[in-house]
């Protein structure tokens, strides 16, 4: 993992003393709220339905166990006893007081962690795979180049008033678990047919109440030009992006308007300019960077057999366990979807458990990912069992990954300004109804996403079933979508007809899901299934061959 | 006005650019956030004050213009006029902007400890500063 030195901990620390400087004016009546606004947006820190809330960045979503403690302790001290891990890999805490957020961003400071950046109209934690270094798949780790574009986007003078938010993912995989398609920028390591390391760069992905997806607009850049080159992508678009409309601010629109050729054309005449700036680190940067991404020293001559007669375990190793690049190893991922829970929260004494795992079997380290779980990146094989019943007695050992009850969700009108709906009752309810571990492991792999307005922050667009909450004549009405994906196949969902309330929309992703059983193939998900035979059968059962809105039956208790 | 300059300011309102071009004797053009920095590429070095406008602080588009005109070699005065807050005024001073004239004053001691906060800087800009990569490796 990377350690700061001593100028990231000057910076870090100079952040904290200026917030606290802005927080004090805001306190004392010299700053107005609008004023302030901005400055407290830079800072992670957000007015929302009953409270602040603060989210922390987890860069890349990579964090040790005494940061993972820091986050408890934040919880317990300051919050309700528990935190929040977000579709960007942060973290939100969401009943704090304006006047504690200065010492919090101390007390972080003194872990290494800050807030900079996690919201506003600047560059925002740059994202990651959750299995960098650890996947079997890998072209190149991610982590140094994050690492980079984190140290080169962090109070970037020219880019802190962008027309828009703006979010960047990178990943060194062919798999993609990241997302990049539905980035502002993604970022594909690759090598090219000399063998020389660089980056696929995709540009005016996003979802948001305009869904699209990223185009390519070069399908190589050196990996000693990076930088530059996106110097180059954030000039045009911080001069030519639209001002004129917040819903049409985001770079989407702006590659859109222009087409992707000719924004990328506009970006290779910027950067013909920018590269002569001597912007780009030298491949010493890089290397200083790079060695605190070693591989661990992984243990030779482990044993990959375990002992699979507990089947609850043997489900939890088949289910939340991925293939690891060194023998013996695996990943583990550790579900925040418990059975009626809220996705992504956790608990204190739950973070602090997850951080004494990761600091006694997983080289200390641990990854937050998009879909809200944490990862134990380097796992012995032979500690399967200990981790497993450690996370049985804290309620952290739902074997659902990738499956039906696996769902993100926004934190909805529970918490959130901007929504029209709840989402967490939706899926509580959801994961009430599919309950039945065997039910979802025939299911199989099923992402389920849920918004609470066309924000879109529970990535409903990307779902292969996906629900939006939307308020109608004042009650909380969901539309139903199918189709969609975040992975290497993106595709953004289509919305299937018209909306449901609450339990209507439970019913009718069950009868989606029994359909789905009906008519799949060997081998094929839910999506597959769909993307083979079209919404018609879907629609059908779900709404009568009528196409009407007949009410769905109520589920037998 | 808040100057970073030992020279005389230039007194004489700057010209809107469509007219400044038109004009081979002026000496000082301003430039609203839709004017292209890089038509007064072929005019730099008959400038005396570029004054770029900032009529909403959330409009950062004058950033950009700021470091392109530094980076094509303009030494002259480069002005942000407009709604400038006291926070972005370090920012400021890193894409080139040497004096300031804000719609409303800004409390001159909260300038002072906001410019002298961060001792480095993670990129290069428009202020000569070098950043943390070229210190760490000397």
């Amino acid at each position: 993992m990377y350690k700061y030195d001593t100028y990231d901990q000057t910076l870090v620390d100079a952040r904290v003393a200026d917030f606290g400087d802005q927080v004090a004016r805001r306190l004392s009546g010299e700053m107005t709220e609008d004023q302030f606004k901005p400055l407290r947006l830079m800072n992670g820190l957000y007015l929302q339905l009953h409270a602040y809330m603060l989210r922390v960045a987890i860069p890349y979503g990579t964090l040790d166990s005494r940061q993972m403690r820091m986050l408890g302790s934040i919880a317990r001290d300051y919050d309700r006893g528990y935190g929040h891990f977000t579709t960007r890999q942060n973290l939100q805490f969401n009943w704090i007081k304006l006047e504690d957020t200065p010492e919090i961003l101390a007390k972080l400071a003194t872990v290494e962690m800050h807030a900079i950046q996690t919201s506003g109209n600047c560059i925002r934690n740059i994202s990651s795979d959750q299995y960098a270094g650890a996947a079997a798949d890998e072209v190149g780790d991610p982590r140094p180049w994050a690492e980079l574009l984190r140290q080169w986007s962090s109070f970037h003078p020219e880019f802190s008033y962008l027309p828009r938010k703006f979010k960047i993912a990178v990943i060194g995989a062919e798999q993609d678990r990241a997302a990049i398609q539905l980035h502002d920028i993604g970022l594909q390591m690759r090598r090219d047919d000399a063998g020389e390391l660089g980056f696929r760069v995709l540009v005016g992905g996003g979802m948001g109440r305009t869904p699209m997806i990223g185009s390519v607009i070069r399908d190589f850049i050196p990996a000693a030009d990076l930088l530059s080159y996106v110097e180059a992508c954030l000039r045009v678009y911080n001069r030519y992006g639209r001002r004129d409309n917040i819903y049409k601010a985001r770079i989407k629109i702006l590659v859109h308007e222009l087409g992707a050729p000719e924004y990328a054309r506009q970006v290779e005449e910027e950067w013909t300019h920018v590269k002569t700036l001597g912007l780009d680190p030298p491949q010493a940067e890089y290397d200083r960077i790079a060695a605190f991404f070693a591989p661990p020293a992984f243990a030779e001559g482990l044993p990959t057999e375990i002992d699979r007669s507990d089947a609850g375990f043997a489900h939890w190793v088949d289910q939340n366990t991925a293939a690891h690049k060194a023998a013996g190893y695996a990943i583990v991922t550790v579900s925040l979807k418990p059975t009626g829970g809220i996705p992504g929260d956790a608990t204190a004494d739950q973070i602090d458990l997850i951080a004494d795992l990761a600091e006694r079997y997983s080289f200390d380290e641990m990854r937050i990912t998009h879909s809200q779980n944490v990862v134990l990146p380097h796992v012995q094989r032979q500690d399967l069992r200990a981790i497993w019943d450690a996370l049985v007695a804290a309620g952290l050992a739902t074997a659902n990954l990738d499956l039906v009850t696996d769902i993100i969700a926004c934190p909805g009108l529970d918490y959130c300004s901007l929504a029209n709906a709840r989402s967490i009752p939706v899926a509580q309810k959801i994961t009430e109804r599919f309950a039945d571990p065997d039910r979802q492991r025939d299911i199989g792999e099923l992402k389920l996403k849920i918004s609470g307005c066309i924000n879109a922050c529970g990535h409903h667009h990307a779902g292969h079933i996906g629900i939006l909450g939307v308020d109608r004549k004042g009650e909380e009405n969901y539309q139903l979508s199918f189709g969609g994906s975040a992975a290497e196949d993106t595709s953004i969902a289509k919305i299937i007809g018209p909306g449901f309330s609450e339990d209507g929309v439970v019913d009718a992703v069950e009868k989606a899901v029994e359909t789905y059983r009906g008519l799949r193939e060997p081998g094929e998900r839910f999506l597959d299934t769909y993307r083979r035979v079209g919404l018609q059968p879907f629609k059908a059962a779900i709404y009568g061959d009528a196409g009407s809105t007949t009410p769905v039956r109520e589920p037998v208790a | 006005m808040i100057r970073f300059r030992d020279d005389v300011a230039h007194d004489a309102p700057p010209a809107p650019l469509a007219e400044f071009v038109g004009e081979s004797n002026a000496t000082a053009v301003r430039l609203e956030p839709t004017d292209d920095a890089r038509a007064l590429l072929p005019h730099l070095d008959r400038l005396a004050l570029i004054e770029v406008a900032f009529p909403k602080f959330r409009d950062g588009r004058g950033y950009s213009a700021g470091r392109i005109l530094r980076e094509a070699g303009y030494l002259g005065e480069l002005r942000a006029q407009g709604d400038l807050l006291v926070d972005q005024i370090p920012l400021m001073r890193r894409c080139g902007f040497d004096s300031f004239v804000p719609d409303v004053p800004v409390d001159e001691a909260a300038l002072a400890r906001t410019l002298d906060r961060y001792p480095n800087v993670y990129q290069k800009a428009a202020d000569g500063r070098s950043p943390v990569w070229a210190l760490r490796h000397g």
